[in-house]
C-alpha cells in the first residue's frame, strides 16, 4: 500500500516525525474510516512496528489477542450450531430464532477474526476440538434445554468479560480496537437475552450480573462470576450513590487470559 | 432510587446554569464556541465528560421513567426500569466524582417531547438512547489515551448493550441484537462523538460543545 510505504519512508529518515505530527493515529483513522471487512483486509502490516513506539506493542501482541478471541468465538460458533441442529431448543418457539441470531454472530465473528489476523500476516489459530459437557458436568447439553441456556449463559457472559480484559492491549491499533469493542458489545447483547431466556422459565437471572451470582446455575461456572461482586471504580465507591446490588451490576468487570483459559479448558479436548 | 435522592438530582439540574463559567479547562482553546455553551474538553478528559454527560442524559430519563411510570407498566418492568436508573445513576456518579473540579457542570434536560404515560414513548426513547450510548463508547473507546479509563469504558459499555438488549426486547421479542443493531460482520455499532452529540441535543436545553475533543 502507497501510504504505508510513504510513511515507513518519512519514519526511516526522520525518527521523530510521528511523536510531532502524531500522524500514526491519523494514518490509521483515514484506513478505519472506510469501515467494514474490506477495509481490514487492506490494513497496511508495516504500521503495526510504528505503534510499538507509542504504547510498546507489536504486531504480534495485538494478532495474539485477536487468535486468542478467536478462539472463544469458535467456541461459541461451535455451540450454536450444534445446539440448534440438536433440536435442543423447542421447535416453534422464539427461542429458535433468537439462537440462530447468536449463532450467526459468531459464526460472523469467527469470519471477520480470522480475516484481521490474516491481513495483519499472522496465522489463524485452528479451531479446536470441543467437548461441550465438558468432562460430564453438563451431560445433557443439548437434550435438556435449561442446561443448554445455563452453558450458554455461561458462555457469553465470559465471553464479555474475556474481550474486556484485554481491549487495553489493542489500544495502540484503533481499527482493531473499535472491532473488538464493537463484538464486545454484542457479546453483552447475547448475554441479556439469554438471561432473559432463562429467566422466562424461572432462572433468577436478570439481564445484568447481580454480585457474583451465577443465576442459579452453581459451583460448576462460579468461576466465570469471580469478581463481578466488585463495588469500587478507580477507588470510588459505588455503594456511596447506590445499593450494593446496582453498584456491582452497574460495571461488569474483566477476566484475565488466565482466568478465561481456566475456565473454557474443560470444553476444550484439543 | 429514593425520593431524597431524586430531590437531590433535580436541585443538581436547577443550579446547572449558574455553574456554566465554572467550566474552565486548563489550555483549552475555546475559539468558535457558541456562546453559553459548555466545553467538553480535550484529551482523556473530553472523553469522560462527554460519557458523564450522556450518562447524566440516562439517569434523568430513567429517573423520571420511574417516578412516573407508564400506564400498563408490569412489576416485572417496574423492577428492571427501576435497575437501568440506579445503574444510570451510579454511572453518572461515577464520572462525577472521578472528574472532580474537571467535570462539566450538571446538564438542563428536556424531556419535553416524550410523553412518560406512553409504553410506546418511554421505551422508543429507552432504545435510542441505549443504542446510542452502545454505538458512543464503541466509537469513543479509540479516543482514549489511559488504558485504565478504556478498562472503565469497557465495564460500562456492556452493561448498558444489556440494557439496550432487553429493551428491545421488550419493544419486540428477539430484536436484541436485529440487523439494525448489528451488521453482517456481527459488530455492534460504533459512532463519532459529533453524530452522537447530534442525537442527544434535542434532549438537552445545556449545549455541549466538543471543539476540543480529541478525533482519533
Amino acid at each position: 500500500m502507497n501510504l504505508s510505504n510513504l510513511i515507513n519512508t518519512i519514519a526511516a529518515q526522520d525518527g521523530s516525525f510521528y511523536d510531532r505530527t502524531d500522524s500514526r493515529r491519523n494514518a490509521m483513522r483515514s484506513i478505519a474510516s472506510v469501515g467494514g471487512k474490506l477495509a481490514l483486509t487492506a490494513l497496511p502490516l508495516a504500521l503495526g512496528s510504528l505503534f510499538q513506539k507509542a504504547y510498546g506493542q507489536t504486531n504480534a501482541d495485538i494478532t495474539a489477542v485477536l487468535n486468542y478471541a478467536l478462539t472463544l468465538e469458535y467456541l461459541e460458533a461451535e455451540f450454536y450450531t450444534k445446539g440448534d441442529a440438536s433440536g435442543v431448543v423447542p421447535v416453534g418457539t422464539a427461542a429458535v430464532k433468537a439462537i440462530q441470531t447468536i449463532r450467526d454472530h459468531e459464526n460472523a465473528h469467527v469470519a471477520f477474526l480470522t480475516t484481521v489476523i490474516k491481513s495483519m500476516n499472522a496465522t489463524p489459530v485452528d479451531k479446536p476440538s470441543f467437548d461441550f459437557t465438558a468432562g460430564g458436568a453438563f451431560a445433557d447439553v443439548f437434550s435438556n434445554y435449561d442446561t443448554f441456556l445455563a452453558v450458554a449463559q455461561t458462555f457469553e457472559d465470559t465471553g464479555v468479560r474475556a474481550y474486556k480484559g484485554r481491549a487495553g492491549e489493542l489500544i495502540s491499533n484503533n481499527t482493531v480496537l473499535t472491532a473488538a469493542l464493537q463484538i464486545h458489545s454484542v457479546e453483552a447483547r447475547h448475554a441479556s437475552h439469554i438471561r432473559q431466556m432463562r429467566w422466562a422459565r424461572g432462572a433468577n437471572a436478570k439481564p445484568w450480573i447481580t454480585g457474583n451470582d451465577t443465576g442459579g446455575i452453581g459451583s460448576a461456572v462460579q468461576a466465570s462470576y469471580a469478581g463481578e461482586e466488585n463495588t469500587d471504580q478507580a477507588s470510588i465507591k459505588i455503594t456511596d450513590f447506590v445499593g450494593t446490588n446496582a453498584a456491582t451490576e452497574a460495571f461488569d468487570e474483566p477476566l484475565t487470559a488466565d482466568q478465561v483459559l481456566a475456565i473454557v479448558r474443560p470444553f476444550i479436548k484439543s | 432510587m429514593d425520593r431524597r435522592r431524586f430531590l437531590q438530582f433535580t436541585g443538581m439540574v436547577g443550579a446547572s446554569a449558574l455553574a456554566l463559567t465554572a467550566c474552565d479547562k486548563d489550555n483549552d482553546n475555546t475559539g468558535g464556541m457558541p456562546a453559553g455553551s459548555i466545553d467538553l474538553g480535550s484529551g482523556d478528559t473530553g472523553i469522560l465528560n462527554y460519557a458523564y454527560a450522556l450518562e447524566q442524559l440516562e439517569a434523568a430519563f430513567y429517573t423520571q421513567v420511574v417516578v412516573t411510570p407508564y400506564s400498563g407498566i408490569t412489576a416485572t418492568e417496574q423492577s428492571l426500569l427501576a435497575d437501568i436508573r440506579d445503574h444510570e445513576m451510579a454511572h453518572k456518579m461515577f464520572f462525577g466524582k472521578a472528574l472532580g473540579t474537571m467535570a462539566i457542570p450538571a446538564l438542563t434536560v428536556n424531556f419535553a417531547n416524550i410523553n412518560f404515560s406512553s409504553r410506546d414513548a418511554v421505551l422508543a426513547t429507552a432504545k435510542a438512547f441505549e443504542d446510542l450510548g452502545v454505538s458512543a463508547y464503541n466509537g469513543a473507546g479509540k479516543l482514549i489515551k489511559d488504558a485504565n479509563y478504556l478498562l472503565l469504558a469497557g465495564k460500562i459499555v456492556s452493561v448498558e448493550a444489556r440494557h439496550a438488549a432487553w429493551i428491545r426486547d421488550l419493544i419486540s421479542n428477539g430484536s436484541f441484537a436485529d440487523t439494525t443493531a448489528v451488521d453482517a460482520n456481527g459488530l455492534d455499532m460504533a459512532a463519532e462523538p459529533a453524530s452522537v452529540l447530534a442525537a442527544a441535543a434535542p434532549f438537552l436545553t445545556s449545549k455541549l460543545w466538543a471543539g476540543n475533543l480529541p478525533t482519533d
